[in-house]
């Protein structure tokens, strides 16, 4: 028993002002870090490359584009990053005429951007910037078997920096059509900027001449294959007009095309980084390529690169300073989001992204306080949040208890049901269809399934429009009158005897064809992922069922479900979309006929048609924002609502959970850059740690005990049995 | 000795080449390369002239297993199948489809996988030996009635159950280790206990019940009860004689698994961010990365044939009468 005291004392001692469950280095307790997960790990850090948004979390902290969108406004609205301010588009004729900037779309061939970039930005301090005495680069004529000896970037021990240039930017926009990788946008691009589509063709020629001379001197298994060097290969679509101006010129009216010019891909991207990673023997094996090592100017650099287990970034040393915004929306202030106006940002020096790939050690570890933010699932949705029966969210008292704070917003995003016009029954403008549409659209009872199946967290559709975006009507003005009433100042859904009537009259009385007397079946294609899907699926029948429509199941994985709706094999499906930008176009053309996905590939994965629709979506997808559209954007919908090709499910609410010493969070559903606006007290944390964290030794130890106590009969019966004699 | 493991090595050939061949078409039965280009590439404004531009860069633009437009053994060689596997016999592994090398990815992970394995191997073997000769020696008693009890109860609940419920107790509620993370060098300790501690106990059930079985039934043997007419302790009986003669099926079911712990647990690895094989092998599936998945198959019959002909090996080397001729 003295013993087991000595040992309870030594352990409790031992624990004395260290957490034994803290998974990072004692070294960082009181530092100025942000600690926060992923949990896909990134498959590109190149900003040509990279797509997702899992990505863009560590991306957009490194490169600038140069716009960004405002951090705390809404509706969200672009401002100047690296830019000195937006820029203004040119129009021009076919005969090079310039046009007001109120041009009809049929008059302009061209449009212009010219983007002047702050002087004086500097890179991050990099090995492709080295330079020696002479002040010849350093590293980019490197020999083969100076590199064998690299394992890292951390390996080339000298950096240098140099100040950014437009040229960088133009550079960049050719990467989108480099042969040796597939740029997402490529395709989307090459529509729009000028010569962007021959400089592929030209790009692709001159790299089969590189590779050609490459194989003829290593053999055609050997693929580290010499610098493309894009420099010499002009495009007229982007043009560097002095150091710190650049050109883009694309075709036609565009004017969603400036939202482009805040996503990473059109970042800078310095020549030299391009060079020193392709530098034979870069990648082999040791996998230093820009793929992998980000060169940007942003607050940020990446300091450790271990998508396998964390990503670390540091604060830039050279970053060229912005501050904290001076004004946001209403309530910001309150809220203590404007607490740190006008002071220089970064405030955190390091950010920690741990990777989490399940969420209960990710969730455990947040209410540890191991990470400073959040997500809510909705297996720990009950134990985060509170419904009132008014519907609105708030914490847990555990929640409060820890003074957590809770962020929501309105994702711009959108998940609906989809009818596939190509298909017989569902399809088509015929108006039995559109009936037999509009009271499927009755039936399916949002509300009820973002209560059962999103723990509230959501708005239920009135058309694709979701809130902050352009276009998106309040209350009755904005009301789906195909499926709600207005009624005591709330839209209310119609009642299921207006499905049945609609039915009806849609010759399928009572869920029978009327011509044949069988019975209505409609046909789900959907991918279920487990056992828990159950439930859903299950809901989905029973609501087809209140008016009588047998619906079937048809289970899938994802990609037979993608090729299904591919090639318009498909009756009705679920599917989402996340807005590119804050725009009415980046919703509207998802129902835009000559997108149709089985014709065209496009992104109408419904197939819908309307030709009055697609008319008047070819007006308003180039005019700014302004009554006229507004008054074109309410007919759309008016249209679209009455066809019906989509039942307008719902918009999903964002949720996130942030600690009390954790400040400046406001959720951005655009923007990704948002962390150097972050700031932590550190000491807050720290406490609060200690606080929830202490070892507790009693209970393990009397675990202990018991075990030890239970097995004394045993231990007492060996040593007897040890001791006895042999019986006759 | 020699001839045999030539013979073995040799004999391993063709398995390899059927498990390529059985791994490639159950891979491609259910993903064609334009939905692997498709997961890389994203759900977005992917065109179909990206599509063919990922395909042509990783070669999966070629027949899968005869090319009827190439001449001579082009026809054979000049295929997904041949090109994709031919290399991975002199453990040239290429890139995963995302672009990055996976030699390097199987080179830093293979420390993370051993540094769990390992310990949970050795331990966990060492438990359950010591757990199932104390149940043979208080054999039909109330001791070894519930030892088999709690032993049969412990393999019926979930591997998961394990996991989930020891992260809650000794994490969550005693705050005694992280609940998840990994560090290198001697930090990663602390991140190693519990994962260890919870492998050991979730073998417990079935490693000590099978063991236990295995020393029953060497205990009635002749020499057993020749030891005890000498006089021998129990203890000697069981620790020295009993344990010696049944390492032989012990040995078949430990040596085998001896080298599949480099390929790492695919289930721990996740739930305690290891950054391991197993992990690396669960994402390439979710990813529907053939690169990765075809290498990690590979090498686990690889490591696996080695495995069987460590096991034969060591066969001779606990019971000299065994020769491997």
């Amino acid at each position: 028993m003295l013993r087991l005291l000595c040992l309870v004392a030594v352990l409790s001692l031992a624990g004395c002002g260290e957490l034994w469950n803290n998974p990072y280095p004692e070294s960082e307790r009181s530092s100025n870090t942000l600690y926060s997960a992923f949990t896909e790990r990134p498959k590109h850090l190149d900003p040509a490359q990279s797509y997702t948004s899992d990505e863009w979390d560590f991306i957009t902290q490194i490169y600038e584009p140069p716009l960004q969108y405002h951090y705390l406004e809404r509706p969200y609205r672009l401002i100047a990053q690296t830019a000195l301010d937006i820029p203004r588009p040119r129009h021009f004729a076919r005969d090079g005429r310039e046009l007001g900037s109120q041009a009809r779309v049929e008059d302009v061939a061209f449009s212009e951007y010219v983007i002047r970039i702050r002087p004086g930005i500097r890179y991050q301090p990099h090995p492709a910037f080295a330079t020696g005495s002479d002040g010849r680069a350093r590293y980019l004529d490197l020999p083969e078997r100076e590199i064998k000896r690299k394992y890292a970037l951390a390996d080339f021990p000298e950096t240098g920096t140099r100040e950014l240039t437009a040229e960088d930017y133009v550079y960049q926009i050719k990467r989108l059509a480099h042969p040796r990788f597939v740029s997402p946008i490529f395709g989307h691009m090459s529509e729009y900027i000028v010569g962007l589509k021959d400089l592929a063709e030209r790009l692709r020629a001159e790299d089969r001449k590189i590779i050609a001379a490459h194989e003829a001197r290593y053999g055609r298994a050997d693929r580290g294959y010499p610098w493309l060097d894009l420099r010499p290969h002009r495009i007229e679509g982007a043009e560097a007009l002095d150091r710190h101006t650049y050109r883009i010129r694309i075709r036609g009216k565009y004017p969603q095309f400036v939202y482009w010019l805040a996503m990473p891909f059109f970042a800078p991207m310095p020549h030299e980084a391009d060079r020193f990673y392709s530098q034979r023997g870069m990648n082999d094996g040791r996998n230093l390529t820009l793929d992998w090592y980000p060169v940007g100017t942003g607050p940020y650099m990446l300091a450790e690169n271990n998508p396998n287990a964390r990503m670390v970034l540091v604060r830039n040393p050279n970053f060229h300073g912005e501050t904290y915004p001076s004004q946001g929306e209403a309530g910001d202030a309150a809220a203590g989001l404007l607490a740190d106006a006008g002071k220089g940002v970064p405030f955190i020096d390091r950010i920690v992204f741990s990777r989490e790939k399940e969420g209960i050690p990710y969730w455990n570890k947040f209410l540890q306080g191991y990470y400073d933010q959040s997500g809510i699932s909705s297996d720990n949705f009950d134990q985060a949040v509170r419904i009132d029966i008014e519907g609105q969210a708030s914490l847990s008292p555990e929640m409060e208890a820890k003074s957590i704070r809770l962020r929501t917003s309105v994702g711009t995003s959108t998940f609906y049901l989809a009818f596939n016009f190509l298909d017989p029954v569902v399809g088509g403008l015929s108006a039995r269809a559109k009936k037999l549409r509009q009271a499927v659209s009755i039936a399916l009872d949002w509300e009820e399934f973002i209560s059962i199946f999103a723990n509230g967290r959501g708005i239920p559709g009135m058309g694709p429009l979701p809130p902050g975006i352009f276009g998106y009507r309040e209350g009755a003005q904005g009301m789906n009158p195909v499926v709600y009433d207005w009624i005591e100042g709330k839209p209310r859904r119609k009642s299921v005897q207006d499905a049945h009537r609609l039915l009806a009259e849609a010759g399928y009385p009572n869920g029978r064809d009327d011509k044949t007397g069988r019975p209505l079946v409609l046909y789900l294609d959907t991918v279920a992922r487990g056992p828990g899907d159950k439930a859903r699926l299950d809901w989905y029948r029973r609501q087809f069922a209140r008016i009588n429509i047998q619906l079937e199941i048809r289970d899938t994985d994802w990609n037979r479900f993608q090729e299904k709706i591919r090639s318009g094999n498909t009756q009705v499906f679920f599917l989402g979309w996340n807005a590119d930008y804050p725009d009415p176009e980046n919703f509207m053309f998802l129902l835009h006929g000559p997108q149709a996905r089985a014709k065209t590939q496009g992104e109408n994965a419904a197939n819908y048609q309307n030709p009055e629709y697609d008319r008047l979506f070819e007006r308003m997808k180039n005019m700014d924002n302004g009554p006229e559209r507004q008054a074109l954007i309410d007919r759309m919908l008016a249209i679209a609502r009455e066809d019906a090709p989509w039942v307008w499910g719902f918009h999903p609410k964002d949720y996130g959970l942030a600690h009390a010493w954790v400040m400046n969070v406001k959720p951005n559903n655009m923007a990704r850059n948002g962390l150097k606006f972050y700031r932590i007290d550190s000491a807050l944390r720290l406490r609060s740690r200690e606080q929830w964290n202490s070892p507790v030794l009693w209970l393990p130890l009397a675990l202990l005990a018991v075990l030890v106590i239970a097995s004394l009969p045993a231990y007492f019966s060996f040593r007897r049995r040890e001791r006895m004699a042999a019986r006759p | 000795m020699t001839a045999y493991i030539i013979r073995r090595i040799l004999y391993a050939i063709p398995i390899l080449i059927g498990v390529n061949l059985i791994t490639f078409a159950l891979f491609f039965l259910v993903n064609t390369p334009d939905d692997m280009a498709r997961m890389q590439l994203g759900a977005k404004r992917v065109t179909a002239e990206a599509i063919e531009k990922w395909k042509a860069e990783r070669g999966y633009d070629k027949p899968m297993l005869y090319n009827g437009s190439a001449g001579g053994t082009a026809a054979i060689t000049d295929t997904i199948f041949f090109e994709k596997s031919v290399k991975l016999f002199v453990f040239d592994f290429g890139n995963a489809d995302d672009g990055r090398n996976i030699g390097y990815e199987i080179a830093t992970r293979m420390g993370p996988s051993l540094a769990l394995a390992i310990p949970v191997f050795m331990v966990g073997l060492a438990v359950n030996i010591t757990l199932a000769l104390l149940m043979a020696f208080f054999r039909a008693t109330y001791l070894d009635v519930w030892g088999v009890v709690l032993c049969v109860a412990m393999m019926s609940i979930s591997g998961l159950f394990y996991i989930i419920g020891g992260q809650y107790l000794v994490s969550k509620l005693w705050n005694l280790v992280p609940i998840s993370g990994y560090a290198g060098g001697v930090d990663s300790v602390r991140f190693l206990i519990l994962p260890v501690l919870i492998g050991v106990i979730g073998g417990i059930g079935s490693g000590a019940r099978w063991y236990r079985s295995i020393f029953i039934e060497e205990i009635g043997k002749d020499y057993v009860r020749t030891a005890r007419a000498k006089g021998l302790s129990e203890a000697t009986v069981l620790f020295r004689h009993v344990l010696r003669n049944g390492m032989i099926p012990i040995l078949t079911g430990a040596v085998v698994v001896i080298p599949l712990l480099f390929m790492g647990s695919l289930i721990s690895e996740s739930f305690f961010g290891i950054p391991g094989l197993g992990s690396y092998t669960i994402d390439a599936i979710q990813a529907q990365d053939f690169a990765v998945v075809r290498s990690m198959v590979f090498i686990g019959s690889v490591l696996y044939i080695a495995g069987l002909l460590l096991t034969d090996i060591s066969y001779t080397l606990v019971d000299p009468r065994i020769r491997l001729e």
